[in-house]
Parts: C-alpha cells; sequence; structure tokens
C-alpha cells in the first residue's frame, strides 16, 4: 500500500476545485449552486491541511486557516440560504433562469 | 498593553459601541424612527470626527492588525460616507420598518472594511473581507417584497461567494509557496516562481471581482439596479474606496517584488475596464445602471493610478477616493431623493427637471461635472494626478487611451445634463420635498466637490501622509 503524499492530496485537491468550478457554471439550481461553491471551500481546505503537513509542518497557519474557513462558510451559507428563501417567495421557484429581470 | 490596545484600535472599538448600542434600542425600546434617526447621524459624525483624534501608529496580535496615520484617514473618508449616507437618504430610512437592522448591517460592513484596512496577515485580511461583504448582500435585500431586489442580493451573494472561493485557493497557493500568511514576512520570499503567479493571479481575480473590474464586472450593474439606492450608493462608494485601499497596501507592500508580473495585469485591465465601462454607460437608460457603469469606468481610472508603484499613486488613489465619495454619493442622493418620491428612474423623465427643481438641479451638474473630470471641479484635480502617476512609468500608449477614454466619457454625463437644463418636457418632475438633512447633505457633497479641489492642503496632506 503505497503512503499518499503531498501531490495526491494536490490532486485531489484541484479536481474538487474544478467540480466545483463547474457546477457553478452549469447547474441552474440556487441550492446546488451553493453547494458547488462549497466544494470550493472545501478543496481550499484540503490545500490548507496538506501544505501544513507536508510542507511546513512547523507552522500551524494552514490548520488555523482551514477551521476559520469551515466558519465562514457556514455563515455565507446561512445568509445565502435567507436570501433563497426570500427569492423563494416573491418568484416561486429557485432556478436561476427564472430570475431574468435585471439584464444588459 | 491595554492602553495600547485602546488607542490603536479605537475606531474598530467606537464603531461597534454604535452597533451594540444600536442593538440595545431595537431590543429594549420604543424609540420612533425620527429620534432613532437623528440619534445615529449625531453617532455618525461623532464617528468621523474621532477618526482624527489620537491616532497612532503600531501593531497588535503579532502584526495581525497594523494602523498607521494613512490608514487613519481613508478610515476618515469611509466613515465620512456613511454619515453622508445616513443624511443623504434620510426619506427613505425613516420610511423603513427595520432602521435600526439596516444601520446594523451597515456598520458592520464598515467594521469589516477598518479591519481589513488594518489587516497584517491574509488570515485577518480574509476575515474582514467576509465581515464586509456577506451584510451588504443582506442589505441589497432590503427591499423585502420587491422581486428586484431579492433578485439583485442572489446575484450579489452567489458571486461574493464564488469569488471569495477564489481569493482562498490564491491563498492557500500562497501559503504553500511561501510558508507564511504574514504580510510583513511575504516580500522576502516572494520570487516570481510559477507557483506564486498563479496564486497572484488568484487573488487579483477575487480583488477584480469586488472592485468590478472588466472581465469580473458583470454582476455590479444587476445589484446596483435592484438594490435600494442606499445600499447602491453604499456598493459604490464605500465598498469600491475599501477595497481600493487594500489593493494599494496587497500590491505594494505585500507584492512589491513582483511588480515587474503585475504592472502588465493592471496595464490591461484598466484598458479594458475604462472602455467597456464606457460603452456600456453609453447605452443606459436607467440611472441607476448608468451610475453603474460610470463606477466601473471610474474604477479604471484608479487603476491607473495604482500602476505607478510609487508615493504618488498611493496619494493619488486615496485623494480619488475621497472626491469620488463626494460626487458619487451626490448623483446618487439626487437619484435617491427623485426615486423615492416620484418612483422615476429613466434618464428621459429627468428633462426638464431645472424647471421644477433647480437647487437638486445643480448639484446633479457638479456631481457628473466632477465624475467627467470638468476642471473647476475636484474631480478634474482627481484625474490629473492619477494620470500623472500612471505616466511615471512612461508607458504613453496606456495614458493615451485614458485620456481618450475621459473625452468618451463626457458624451454620457453631458446628455445627462443636456436632459436637465436643456430638454423641454411637458410634464416634468413636479417640485420635490426634502427633508432637510438631504438637504445638508446634498450641500456638504457640493461643497466638497469645489473645495477639495481647489484647497491645495488637502493634497498635500495626503502626500504627507503617504510617506
Amino acid at each position: 500500500m503505497m503512503e499518499p503524499g503531498l501531490y495526491h492530496l494536490l490532486f485531489i485537491s484541484a479536481a474538487l476545485f474544478f467540480i466545483g468550478v463547474f457546477g457553478f457554471f452549469t447547474r441552474r439550481n440556487l441550492v446546488t449552486m451553493l453547494m458547488s461553491v462549497e466544494l470550493v471551500l472545501n478543496s481550499v481546505n484540503l490545500n490548507f491541511i496538506a501544505f501544513n503537513k507536508y510542507l511546513w509542518p512547523n507552522k500551524l497557519d494552514g490548520l488555523f486557516f482551514s477551521i476559520f474557513v469551515i466558519a465562514i462558510a457556514a455563515a455565507e451559507a446561512a445568509v445565502a440560504i435567507a436570501i433563497i428563501i426570500n427569492l423563494y417567495r416573491s418568484h416561486h421557484s429557485i432556478d436561476v433562469e427564472n430570475t431574468e429581470e435585471l439584464k444588459f | 498593553m491595554l492602553n495600547d490596545f485602546l488607542i490603536l484600535m479605537k475606531s474598530e472599538l467606537v464603531i461597534s459601541f454604535i452597533i451594540f448600542l444600536l442593538l440595545f434600542i431595537k431590543v429594549g425600546t420604543e424609540m420612533t424612527n425620527d429620534r432613532l434617526l437623528s440619534l445615529v447621524q449625531f453617532l455618525l459624525l461623532a464617528n468621523f470626527i474621532a477618526g482624527f483624534l489620537f491616532n497612532e501608529a503600531g501593531s497588535l496580535f503579532g502584526g495581525a492588525f497594523t494602523t498607521n496615520a494613512l490608514m487613519a484617514f481613508q478610515k476618515s473618508i469611509l466613515s465620512l460616507g456613511v454619515y453622508l449616507i445616513s443624511l443623504l437618504f434620510a426619506d427613505w430610512l425613516k420610511k423603513s420598518e427595520h432602521m435600526p437592522e439596516f444601520f446594523m448591517l451597515m456598520l458592520s460592513a464598515l467594521l469589516g472594511m477598518f479591519f481589513m484596512i488594518s489587516s497584517g496577515s491574509l488570515l485577518m485580511f480574509f476575515l474582514a473581507l467576509e465581515l464586509s461583504t456577506i451584510p451588504v448582500a443582506a442589505m441589497a435585500n432590503f427591499d423585502l417584497e420587491k422581486k428586484l431586489s431579492s433578485e439583485a442580493s442572489m446575484k450579489m451573494i452567489l458571486s461574493s461567494a464564488f469569488s471569495s472561493g477564489i481569493l482562498l485557493f490564491g491563498i492557500s497557493l500562497i501559503y504553500g509557496a511561501t510558508g507564511t500568511i504574514s504580510f510583513t514576512e511575504m516580500p522576502a520570499l516572494l520570487d516570481g516562481s510559477p507557483l506564486q503567479i498563479l496564486a497572484f493571479v488568484f487573488l487579483f481575480a477575487a480583488f477584480a471581482f469586488k472592485l468590478s473590474i472588466v472581465p469580473f464586472h458583470l454582476w455590479t450593474a444587476d445589484v446596483y439596479e435592484g438594490a435600494p439606492i442606499a445600499v447602491s450608493s453604499f456598493l459604490s462608494v464605500i465598498s469600491k474606496g475599501s477595497i481600493a485601499f487594500i489593493l494599494l497596501t496587497a500590491l505594494y507592500k505585500v507584492f512589491g517584488p513582483m511588480h515587474a508580473v503585475w504592472y502588465n495585469m493592471v496595464m490591461i485591465l484598466s484598458i479594458a475596464t475604462m472602455v467597456v465601462g464606457n460603452l456600456f454607460a453609453l447605452r443606459q437608460q436607467n440611472i441607476k445602471r448608468f451610475l453603474a457603469y460610470s463606477s466601473i469606468a471610474q474604477v479604471g481610472f484608479i487603476l491607473v493610478g495604482i500602476s505607478s508603484n510609487s508615493i504618488e499613486g498611493i496619494s493619488s488613489v486615496v485623494y480619488f477616493v475621497l472626491i469620488y465619495t463626494f460626487s458619487n454619493l451626490a448623483a446618487f442622493g439626487v437619484a435617491g431623493v427623485i426615486s423615492q418620491q416620484t418612483g422615476k428612474e429613466r434618464i428621459d423623465d429627468y428633462k426638464g427637471l431645472y424647471q421644477t427643481n433647480p437647487f437638486i438641479s445643480w448639484i446633479l451638474a457638479l456631481a457628473l461635472f466632477s465624475l467627467a473630470g470638468i476642471p473647476p471641479t475636484a474631480g478634474f484635480f482627481g484625474k490629473l494626478f492619477l494620470i500623472t502617476a500612471g505616466a511615471s512609468r512612461g508607458s504613453y500608449f496606456f495614458i493615451t487611451v485614458a485620456a481618450l477614454n475621459l473625452i468618451v466619457s463626457l458624451f454620457y454625463y453631458l446628455r445627462v445634463i443636456r436632459a436637465v437644463f436643456m430638454d423641454k418636457n411637458e410634464q416634468p418632475i413636479e417640485k420635490i420635498n426634502m427633508h432637510p438633512s438631504t438637504k445638508l447633505g446634498m450641500i456638504i457633497c457640493g461643497a466638497g466637490i469645489v473645495l477639495v479641489g481647489l484647497l491645495s492642503w488637502v493634497y498635500d496632506y495626503i502626500v504627507n501622509l503617504s510617506m
């Protein structure tokens, strides 16, 4: 069994990042778009932990940063969900295709 | 130790105190909106004045929080902007059911911007940036029953969440490449390796999102149009100003060693921002969308100053943001009063405004002349110093494009002025009764537009601070 190294973790986090970006651009449901953003944030966490463990084991900045990122992601999701609920009340839909009054 | 804490963080502490005071008033008393608004205006004025007292330089929390005279002045500009917003939109605020909440959200965002300006490490910067954007997204939804408002706030929260994801990815790569997140240790470790350049591109993309630099500007016009005008003006002046200040710190102090890398990037983005902002502003009919694209074009000019990487760069950007605060808030204030009383937001509706409302017509004309950069107003001096700073790098092509864009921008600013002063209209907007504090706010803005340009010691003072 091979021990996972820095490159494996970076590969996974980069893949997560681009899956998140892809989902954000292609999905049309607001909640799914929000979930894609969470994927991006989690890939960042993985990056921080991996760099901390393999490259800079004496500096704990990365670990602390990922804890703060988790907290901020929760705050952001709370506000975003509240806004989406309000949007549902006025538009009766959470599809971005239906929110098209503002353009050009 | 405690003394240091109290003195160095005084502006943040004052803002926190006002937020808690509002919370207690909201929960514990039955104060009427009228009295509460006067109280808040008084507190914000006191906060603005307190910004000039007892300023010392120093750092706290192991360098995560730093402050000096220039940062204190930048914070004062933002405080002044918030005070002007509380004056200019008094009518709208008084009618709102949730006025204390509005101020709590706005001041939380302001607190975030203060921490952001003072931040000394990437962790502090990221937390402060989030504190300054999440409340604004909630504020954009303040007209709860309007469809446009919820659409605008949805666009704002999703794009800002996405951009903070990009920012974080950049920060994580920087951490991997250098092993530090402190602004003081980082410059020595930057050598322009490919990983660092990739990380810098991610970071700059996030800045560009917040500052609405082309091609990351698409959310701007939609959010400005849908959100209440008070929020649009907060976004376009205070939010933009604070990001411009921290961009100065980030590019000059932290990424200074990589100047050769970012100079071309800033130049190309600046040209794209000015051209696209101007071209889209030409065809707008709604005054809020028009102001949104005009503020995108102004950001392009701010980038001209930023590209210089010199002391003139810092002082000209700070000076320009001060002028921009006065002129853009005056324009938004006039648009806000008219939209509040008559519901009209199209430029065609402004035809013949001068016949019925000479005072606000003159304020609007002053603001637009200043935004266009016509000599007696301060906007001219702001643009002049920005372009002089940009010219110091010797790229005359860049400066020529910027100057040509100034001329293009005259066309659409003068279009509004023509509608107000020259065009005839059978049914112009009727006489508007303003709240006295709105009138006071407009007079302060008008005086600022004229005086900041004419009094040369203002610019000298800023230059002294930037040394």
